[in-house]
Parts: C-alpha cells; sequence; structure tokens
C-alpha cells in the first residue's frame, strides 16, 4: 500500500508492506535513536510523536501514520540536547540505549505540564523502562532541568 | 586531585542522550544477511530426523545449517581467560538439545520474513528423552545432561560430566564442626535465589563480515572482544589470526555480554558463505535462552555465643548451571567467599559446593557473580541470628564484621588491607535513624513500616588472572589518544579512565580521547568484568601515563640539550634551567628526526583483589491484609575507595540497587513441568519501572587502596548485593515472616503471615 506523511517535518510518499511497524519505517528513514527493546510495548524505547502525542512505534503500523505527522528525537535536537544536558551532568545516561526514548516522553511531558511535581513526573515516565540508572539521576536531571527553566525564566521577566 | 574524584560528565553522554546513531545496529550496513537459529520445542532430545530440503527453496534463503555441517569441537562460550575453568561442553549446533530453546539449526537469508518462513518449513523429527530439571536430583542422576566422550574440562574444578557434576569443592579452615558444637546458638537456614535475567536494555547482537584481508570481522555489542576472537577461532577450528573483533557503544551488559551468546552464529554464517551477517536477539531469545544468574540454594550454619560473637560459619551452595558449564565453576566460590568474609575473626568456616548440569537454559555471569546469592544467604541467616539473640542486628555487626588490616581466610589468606565498612554502617545508621525505627511501628491504618540491614562486599578484579592493559599517544598540538582493551558497556569506563590519564599528564579530560575496543587496536585486555576496569586497567594507564611522561621530558632534554633530571613537566610545558618547551612543540618535533617513543604502552595485573565493601538499609511498609511491600527509602554507603567519578559511582550505585530491588521483589523465573520457561518477555518478567524503586539515597566512606589507581577500588558489582538480603530482613520486621526464596511476592508474605496466625 502507499502512504503519505511528515517525518521530522520532511515529506514522505512511499510504497510500504501492510504489516511495516512504524519503528522499522522511521529507522528505515534514518531515525536510528528509535530504538527496541521489547516486543511487547512494555519498555518504552520505540516512543514516537504520532500529531505531536506519544505513542509506541513497536505496536503501530506504519500505515495508521499516513497522512499524519511522525517526530523523532532526531527532529527535536535543540530540546533533547537542553534537557539531555540535565541528565548527562547527573552520568545519567549511562549506556544510553533507553535515553532517546525517555527523551521524547519527557519532552512530551513538560509540553504538557511546564512545572510537575516528583510524582507527576515519575507517572508520566514509568513507562520507560531503565535497566542502568535506578531512575533516581534521572529524577535529579528532570527537577534541575525545571530549577534552572524557572530561573531563566525569573531573569527574563 | 584535579580530575579524578571529579563528577566530570561522560566523554559519551551527549551523543547519547541526543539519540546518535552509535550502536551495532545503527552502525552496520544493512546489506547483511539476517541470521536466526531454530530453536528446540523439548528440554532433552535427540534429533533423528532433519529436513531442510524445503526450507531452503524459500527465495531469498542463503544457508541453512544443522549439526551435521558444524566441526566437532567442544568449546565454551563464556569469556574467561584461557585456560577458561568453564567446560568444553558445547558444539555451534549438536544432536542432542538440552533445554527448551537450545539451537537446533541456523538460517541465513536476505531478509526477515524469508528467514521466518524457513524457520517454519524446517522439519526435525525428535526423539524425546526424559530431562533433569529439579537441580536437587541432578547429581548422579541416571540421565546425563552431557553423556558425550569428548567433553572437557580443562582445569581442576572437580567436574564430572559422567555425574552431572560441572564443579564440586570443599574449602576452610579451623574445626568447623568442633566450633559449632561449642557455641551457644547455631542458626541453620536454606535461601533459594533465581536464574534472573540481567535483561539490559539492548539485546545481543552481533554483525560479521569478510575484510579486505580475508578475514572473519566481528563488531558485537561485547564486553571482551579477546575472549571473543579466541572463542569464535576455536569454535570454528580456524587460526586466531583469522578473527578480528571490535564494539561499538553497548547497550548495557550487566556480565551477560561476558559470553558469546550471539556471536558464533552470524560468524559461522559469514565463514562459510563469504558474505556479511547479522544476528540481532529477540528479547524472547534473550529471555528463554541466554546466560542469567546462575540459581542457587545455599545452605548456612551461622554459630554464636550468647553474647554475640560469630565464632562459625559453614555454607553449602548448590548451583544450578543448565544445560552448559558457562562460569558454572566460578561464579559459585564467590557465593562463599564474598559472603562468608564479611566477617572477621571466624574460629572456623567451612565451605562445600556443588555445580550441577540441568536440562534448563545455560546460566552465566551476571552483576554480582555468585556474590549475590552467598550473601542474601549469610545476611539473612546472621538477621535471623540477631532475632534469635534478640539483639540489634546492626549491634551484632559492629560486633563481628571484618576489620582493615585482618586476615581474611575464606578470601584466599588476603590481608583487608583498605576497608571502612564500620565507617559504612555507623553513616548508614545516621542516614536511616536506625535506631528510632528498628524494628517497626504500626501506622494503625492496616500498614507497618519497618527496617532492615545487610552487609555486602565484592572484589576488584581475579586476582593473578585479570590484565589490562593501555596505551597512550601523545599527537599533534599536545592532544593524547588513550587505547583500551576495556569495554565501557554504558558504566563509563572511557571516561574514567580518561581521567586518570588526564590526571597523571596534568591536563583536562578533553585532551584525552579514548578508542577501544578492538583485537586489532587495542592492547590486550581481559574484558570488562569482575569489577576489573577502574582498579587493573586503571593501574595500567597510570604506569603508561607515567612511562610516556618520561619519554616526553626525555624528548625535551635532547631539544634543551640538557640532563632529563634538570626538567619539570607541567601539562603545558616541560622547563628547566635551560629554557622550556611547550608540549605542542614536543609534539611536532616528535616527528622529525626522532627515536624516543611518543606511544607506550603498559600492562597490569594485580595479585590481590582488594573488595569494596558497602551497608544497605531500607525502610519498607507492608499492608498486613495483602502483603503488598512498599519500598520508602534505601539507604546505601559504599566504601569504594576513591570514587573516580563520584557521578557515576553514585549512578552505579543507585542502578545496582535499583536492579537488586527488581531481584528481591519482583524477578521470577518460572518452568512448566516440561522444563519450558514462563517468563518469556517483559510482560511476565517484570523489571522494576521508577515507580517500583522508592528513594535512594547513596553516600560513600572511602578507604584508600594502597595497590589501585589514585587509591581506588571496584564499584560496579557490590551495589547489587544488599537488596535481597536486607528486605527480606525489613519484611520479616514488619510480618514476623522470613521469606527465604525469592523474589519476596506478597503471595509468600501473605501466606506466611497466614502460617504464622495459624500456629
Amino acid at each position: 500500500m502507499q502512504i503519505n506523511l511528515k517525518l521530522n517535518g520532511k515529506l514522505i510518499k512511499e510504497e510500504i508492506a501492510d504489516e511495516l511497524l512504524l519503528i522499522d519505517f522511521v529507522r528505515k528513514h534514518g531515525c536510528y535513536s528509535v530504538k527496541r527493546g521489547c516486543e511487547t510495548a512494555n519498555c518504552g524505547l520505540c516512543t514516537v510523536f504520532l500529531d505531536g502525542k506519544p505513542v509506541l512505534s513497536c505496536s503501530l503500523l506504519a500505515a495508521r501514520a499516513n497522512g499524519r505527522e511522525v517526530t523523532t528525537l532526531e527532529g527535536l535536537q535543540e530540546e533533547a540536547e537542553e534537557i539531555g544536558s540535565f541528565v548527562a551532568n547527573q552520568g545519567a545516561e549511562q549506556c544510553g540505549f533507553c535515553n532517546p526514548g525517555f527523551m521524547m516522553n519527557a519532552i512530551a511531558l513538560f509540553r504538557e505540564n511546564p512545572d510537575p511535581t516528583d510524582e507527576e513526573i515519575l507517572e508520566y515516565l514509568s513507562g520507560n523502562l531503565c535497566r542502568c540508572s535506578g531512575y533516581e539521576g534521572q529524577l535529579r536531571a528532570m527537577k534541575n532541568y525545571i530549577a534552572w527553566k524557572k530561573e531563566k525564566q525569573e531573569v527574563g521577566a | 586531585m584535579k580530575v579524578v574524584n571529579q563528577p566530570v560528565m561522560k566523554k559519551d553522554a551527549m551523543s547519547l542522550v541526543t539519540g546518535k546513531p552509535v550502536f551495532l545496529d545503527d552502525v552496520v550496513p544493512d546489506n547483511a544477511l539476517v541470521v536466526k537459529v531454530k530453536r528446540s520445542p523439548y528440554a532433552h532430545a535427540l534429533i533423528e530426523e532433519i529436513k531442510i530440503d524445503t526450507a531452503l527453496k524459500v527465495p531469498g534463503i542463503e544457508a541453512i545449517y544443522t549439526y551435521k555441517d558444524v566441526p566437532d569441537i567442544r568449546f565454551t562460550m563464556a569469556g574467561q581467560t584461557y585456560p577458561e575453568p568453564s567446560p568444553y561442553d558445547r558444539l555451534i549446533l549438536d544432536q542432542r538439545v538440552r533445554f527448551v530453546g537450545d539451537a537446533v539449526a541456523i538460517v541465513a537469508g536476505e531478509n526477515e520474513k524469508a528467514v521466518e518462513k524457513a524457520l517454519r518449513l524446517i522439519k526435525v523429527k525428535y526423539q524425546e528423552l526424559e530431562p533433569v530439571l529439579d537441580f536437587h536430583t541432578a547429581k548422579d542422576n541416571p540421565i546425563l545432561v552431557h553423556p558425550e566422550d569428548n567433553w572437557e574440562s580443562k582445569c581442576p574444578v572437580g567436574a564430572d560430566n559422567k555425574r552431572n557434576l560441572c564443579a564440586s569443592e570443599v574449602s576452610g579452615h579451623g574445626d568447623i564442626e568442633a566450633v559449632l558444637k561449642d557455641c551457644d546458638l547455631v542458626v541453620e537456614h536454606t535461601y533459594h535465589t533465581k536464574a534472573d535475567q540481567q535483561a539490559m536494555m539492548e539485546t545481543f547482537r552481533t554483525y560479521t563480515n569478510m575484510d579486505a584481508y580475508g578475514r572473519l570481522n566481528i563488531i558485537s555489542s561485547t564486553q571482551i572482544v579477546f575472549h571473543v576472537r579466541r572463542i569464535v577461532a576455536t569454535a570454528l577450528g580456524i587460526p586466531k589470526s583469522k578473527v578480528r573483533v571490535s564494539k561499538p557503544r553497548i547497550g548495557g551488559g550487566f556480565g551477560a555480554k561476558q559470553t558469546l551468546v550471539a556471536e558464533i552464529y552470524p560468524a559461522f554464517v559469514t565463514w562459510k558463505t563469504g558474505k556479511a551477517a547479522k544476528m540481532i536477539f529477540t528479547r524472547e531469545e534473550c529471555q528463554i535462552a541466554s546466560t542469567p544468574r546462575h540459581e542457587m540454594e545455599v545452605t548456612v550454619k551461622v554459630g554464636a555465643d550468647k553474647d554475640g560473637r560469630i565464632r562459625g560459619i559453614d555454607m553449602y551452595t548448590l548451583s544450578n548451571t543448565g544445560a552448559f558449564g558457562e562460569h558454572g565453576p566460578t561464579t559459585v566460590g564467590l557465593s562463599g567467599h564474598k559472603a562468608i568474609s564479611l566477617y572477621g575473626n571466624l574460629e572456623a568456616h567451612h565451605f562445600a559446593y556443588d555445580v550441577v548440569y540441568t536440562n534448563h537454559m545455560s546460566a552465566g555471569a551476571y552483576r554480582g557473580y555468585g556474590a549475590t546469592q552467598g550473601i542474601f544467604a549469610v545476611e539473612s541467616a546472621v538477621n535471623e541470628l540477631a532475632d534469635r539473640l534478640g539483639m540489634d542486628p546492626v549491634k551484632l555487626r559492629e560486633k563481628n564484621m571484618v576489620r582493615q588490616g585482618e586476615v581474611m581466610p575464606s578470601y584466599y589468606n588476603e590481608v583487608n588491607a583498605s576497608c571502612a565498612l564500620d565507617r559504612c554502617m555507623a553513616r548508614a545508621k545516621e542516614m536511616m535513624h536506625w535506631d528510632e525505627k528498628f524494628p517497626a511501628r504500626d501506622m494503625g491504618n492496616g500498614k507497618i513500616r519497618s527496617v532492615g540491614v545487610a552487609m555486602a562486599m565484592q572484589g576488584s578484579g581475579i586476582s593473578g588472572v585479570d590484565v589490562g592493559s593501555a596505551t597512550i599517544k601523545l599527537n599533534d598540538e599536545g592532544f593524547y589518544v588513550l587505547r583500551i582493551g576495556a569495554a565501557d558497556m554504558g558504566t563509563g569506563c572511557d571516561t574514567i579512565l580518561a581521567q586518570m590519564a588526564a590526571e597523571c599528564l596534568s591536563c583536562g579530560v578533553e585532551d584525552v580521547d579514548v578508542f577501544g575496543a578492538d583485537t586489532d587496536g587495542s592492547p590486550y585486555d581481559s574484558g570488562s568484568y569482575a569489577s576489573s576496569t577502574t582498579y587493573v586497567t586503571g593501574m595500567a594507564v597510570v604506569k603508561a601515563c607515567e612511562k610516556l611522561k618520561h619519554n616526553i621530558i626525555a624528548r625535551a632534554a635532547q631539544i634543551l640539550d640538557c640532563p632529563e633530571e634538570e626538567l619539570e613537566f607541567d601539562g603545558k610545558t616541560v622547563s628547566g634551567e635551560k629554557g622550556r618547551v611547550p608540549l605542542a612543540d614536543i609534539a611536532t618535533s616528535s616527528m622529525c628526526g626522532n627515536n624516543i617513543p611518543m606511544e607506550v604502552s603498559e600492562s597490569n595485573s594485580s595479585p590481590t583483589s582488594p573488595p569494596p565493601f558497602m551497608v544497605g538499609m531500607v525502610e519498607i511498609e507492608l499492608d498486613k491484609e495483602t502483603g503488598v511491600v512498599e519500598l520508602l527509602d534505601y539507604v546505601a554507603v559504599v566504601d569504594c575507595g576513591t570514587p573516580v567519578n563520584p557521578n557515576l559511582a553514585r549512578v552505579q550505585t543507585e542502578g545496582g540497587l535499583g536492579q537488586g530491588i527488581g531481584m528481591a521483589l519482583y524477578e521470577d523465573i518460572q518452568y512448566n513441568a516440561k522444563g519450558k520457561l514462563w517468563n518469556n518477555s517483559f510482560m511476565q518478567y517484570k523489571i522494576p519501572s521508577r515507580l517500583d524503586v522508592g528513594r535512594l539515597r547513596v553516600e560513600f566512606e572511602s578507604s584508600y587502596e594502597e595497590s589501585g589507581p589514585f587509591g581506588a577500588k571496584s564499584i560496579g558489582e557490590i551495589v547489587i548485593n544488599t537488596p535481597s538480603p536486607a528486605i527480606a530482613h525489613a519484611v520479616h520486621n514488619a510480618s514476623g515472616v522470613w521469606v527465604r526464596e525469592l523474589p519476596i511476592t506478597p503471595e509468600k508474605i501473605w501466606k506466611g503471615m497466614q502460617e504464622k496466625n495459624e500456629d
């Protein structure tokens, strides 16, 4: 079948196999940040945005993205660097394999809720598994990012 | 120290957080053959007939291999220094299949769809055999997992395939029977730990091709490039010179990638076909056909006097290595050596073990490597002893813990040269407010809050065995390249080794580029395992940098025409009375008319393995109605010697605690009556999410290890060891129930509470 979609701002028209999963489609188009960590929609590593909302690309047919807009971390490099530097400052990225999926949901979280509580952070990101960090360093990073953002706004105001 | 002991950002951090393509499947060409393995549905069977003709006709299929096609050479996939203690008990493919998931055939084809189809079309007729599924009955069972005559154990580890024995040993000091008989109280219990999965986020994966020189080039997500080279060459029956192995960034290892789980299959395909090949394990394959932790049952007797003096420990470990012996003979030793040795001045100890073959998937190396299992047993038994003595378990430990300067008879008679375990305990107690919280408080709402404690130790490398090496080179403008054979699997060893180099050479971490690991380009290193990299390879970095510094000064002496002794190097300039030469000029001059090497290599091995120590304390809230446990607070105080990078040491600790919490509370391995594993995905095998770990608080109480680089010992493994015994202890303090089998599920707690009520 043929699909038309926007991937990181670029229009793509392509003939695809019906059963092609979105994760395999975006990786084929060079979006290697999107990782497969399980096959059962448990780990969150394959998170992408579909029309701006986070979805698991391992559990979505590429066909479902027809006529819609798909965004991966490749298309969000500025935000990734800004938020990611706080993770890096904690050493909480560790192996880094789960980071892209985690960053996608962190970006989604801050778009929805710029000033979340600790509980809201943990809840929102609970679908992103990480086997290296014990999550504590990621939480410190998110809190430091929020504090920095607030400080920046205050200085700006 | 200016660079060491600083929270430097990992050199690859920004690439990782922004999702750059740096992992295996991001960097290898996509024209490789897809390789998959057909797996056995039976726990024990002989292949009577295997038909591949129909499968071969599937368009796009390149090759299918069965046991008839592979060399008759037995080998081990365990990444260990040669001669490996693990027995040579595998063929690439065998006519006998030994667990549900064992490899039956290798299929290579142009795409996944074709390969999947061919896998289904291979027809196998099996002669089903009775399996050995209960590891209690494995030893001397008439059914043999490895009856073959070419099975071989290369080291004297007490192995005998005709008894289903992968290893056995008895060791000790003093007269344990007499000492225990003389004790006022002896506590004896058996503790059972499961074959937990490392569950690193990146599954096993390997890419292979033939290079321009006709050599087999292997790129793999591995902790052990040099062992992979040796083992693949051995298994294929080809010269080692024909194999090159390198690794890209690794998406977590935890010991899983200290075994050749994926490498051999694509390597075989490429060697036979000459074509590039790639194997990516599914998560299901990782769960059912990899190398998890050794299931162990540890029986401990701890003898003490009424005043709380621990006088003797007797321990027997039964370890289940599964269908193959990877890491079987070595993990089991740690269950005793790194648990009993937590207690000093024992009058006697006795430690015996059997490691048995069964028809379960093979076990392997997992962070903690046997110490985790042994420490769950010994620390639980000591907590039970405290309970029986009516003594505060912290006070009992303060009275008996091993101290700096003591000889450790159960730890290869090493002297405990650096140890802040006492300070770790004091600080943990303070952080947890132990005296106010021990043992428990009824919250009046059906919930009880309680605390638990455990100590832990590990090693720093394998004494007298592990070799770490480093090559450091001065380049144009005065920057350095550090080449290593150790593997950064996310731990940050590239960065901490660069920190050590920068400290030695008085420069910044940014002035040191790191290359590794590649069997052609790196100096020899046993690999990143056994908590060796910081301590063993770190010291090689220090030695190499000292030597290079000497050569830099020697070159400057030639330029300035003065004796070397008159000169000093401050990192930027070599100077003396006769003048000064900037480092950049020395670098440039070294490339013109120069005989002094600006690239030097050093190796390091240590006769000792100085243990890091730690104390873990947990506070939980237990629901009396349901047995559900919620973690409120986990305090860990660690003595890893000098933390080379406090940020990374902290995250290592938090990560190890997270894994340890999973092992303690959630992660279970269940087989059905025919030996099929139920927990074959992240749906059934629950690793902790961020809602499950509670609050983790980590501090360091550092001793100074003279034999380590800048006083450092290891950190990577020890951190997984305290959660199981500490949480089991807290559960007892809340419910009165000792759960002696992991994981500590609400069901087990609740049932225990019911039984107690009935008594």
